[in-house]
């Protein structure tokens, strides 16, 4: 995160000092920022791993939105559709997830897929409970979830 | 030409996200209980607000209009599964009937309505008296008793 802020800064910058302001040369300020990053990085602490995690956000970014239509569009057939073809239920996910953040996010990124809500998180932290539309196939609904896990602490780490 | 592809893709993301959001609103009415309500309402209409956003981005191609509309997107897809979540954990614990053919609930008296603690289910012995004998010590909701 400040990774991308100092990256975001350096693209005004550049902006600033070229005296062209225009999306297509922010994007350019942004591309170049990234490369002094890229080189600066193993000097600052915070800023360590920073090149190899954007490619990986924006990787999870098409991701997401893909399953976020194609799971939109099962919950959609099940409602026009007058019979019920769901199977509700409440499973309780392990997480792999410690710090608060890495909760918050992994929470809020399987109550945005349509057909995932979580519920509640247990009070030692460990498991996270979540109400699924869909329970037809169990274990591929967690390997699924387990994945999206993944991916967000390979972005937040 | 382009300009008419440009508008074509515009005309299909806002129809997609008019009909996402009608769904959204069928859902409410025919699906069976409060959970799978909220799964209809939230992320269908999340979904339906970005793609008329971007459709607004597509057809005004300005800068400024790119930005609020990211800026848009943003806040809903923040907010919307923390407003899904709160709601469906109140219904869920407060006891709001759940559908008949609802499969499966591992939540299933993992709550204590008492003391508000909710267990994992991997907790070790000792683990477990610790957490009778500290009740008092931090309720996840604050309840305020009067006698």
């Amino acid at each position: 995160m400040i990774g991308f802020m100092w990256n975001l800064l350096l693209a005004v910058t550049w902006v600033v000092l070229t005296g062209d302001v225009g999306g297509i040369n922010l994007l350019f300020g942004l591309f170049v920022g990234y490369l002094v990053l890229g080189v600066m990085q193993r000097q600052i602490p915070s800023l360590r791993g920073y090149t190899r995690r954007l490619p990986r956000l924006l990787k999870f970014i098409a991701f997401f939105s893909k399953e976020l239509v194609v799971a939109n569009l099962t919950v959609a057939f099940d409602i026009i559709t007058p019979v019920w073809h769901m199977k509700p239920g409440v499973i309780a996910m392990p997480l792999e997830a410690k710090t608060e953040l890495e909760i918050t996010m992994v929470a809020n990124l399987i109550s945005l897929t349509p057909g995932t809500l979580s519920l509640d998180v247990s009070d030692d932290r460990r498991v996270l409970f979540i109400h699924a539309m869909f329970l037809d196939n169990e274990q591929e609904l967690r390997d699924s979830l387990k994945d999206m896990e993944r991916r967000v602490l390979g972005i937040l780490r | 030409m382009t300009e008419t592809i440009v508008n074509w893709v515009i005309a299909i993301f806002m129809l997609s996200s008019g009909i996402f959001t009608l769904l959204a609103a069928v859902g409410i009415l025919r699906l069976p209980d409060l959970m799978t309500r909220m799964h209809a309402s939230t992320k269908a209409g999340a979904l339906g607000v970005a793609l008329m956003m971007i459709a607004a981005m597509l057809h005004f191609n300005d800068l400024v209009v790119m930005a609020k509309a990211l800026a848009v997107i943003m806040f809903i897809l923040i907010t919307a599964p923390i407003a899904a979540h709160a709601i469906g954990r109140a219904g869920y614990f407060v006891g709001v009937p759940i559908w008949v053919n609802t499969v499966k609930d591992e939540l299933f008296n993992r709550y204590d309505s008492d003391t508000h603690r909710l267990r994992s289910g991997l907790e070790t012995e000792e683990e477990l008296k610790k957490m009778k004998t500290s009740n008092k010590d931090k309720p996840r909701i604050r309840v305020t008793t009067k006698k």
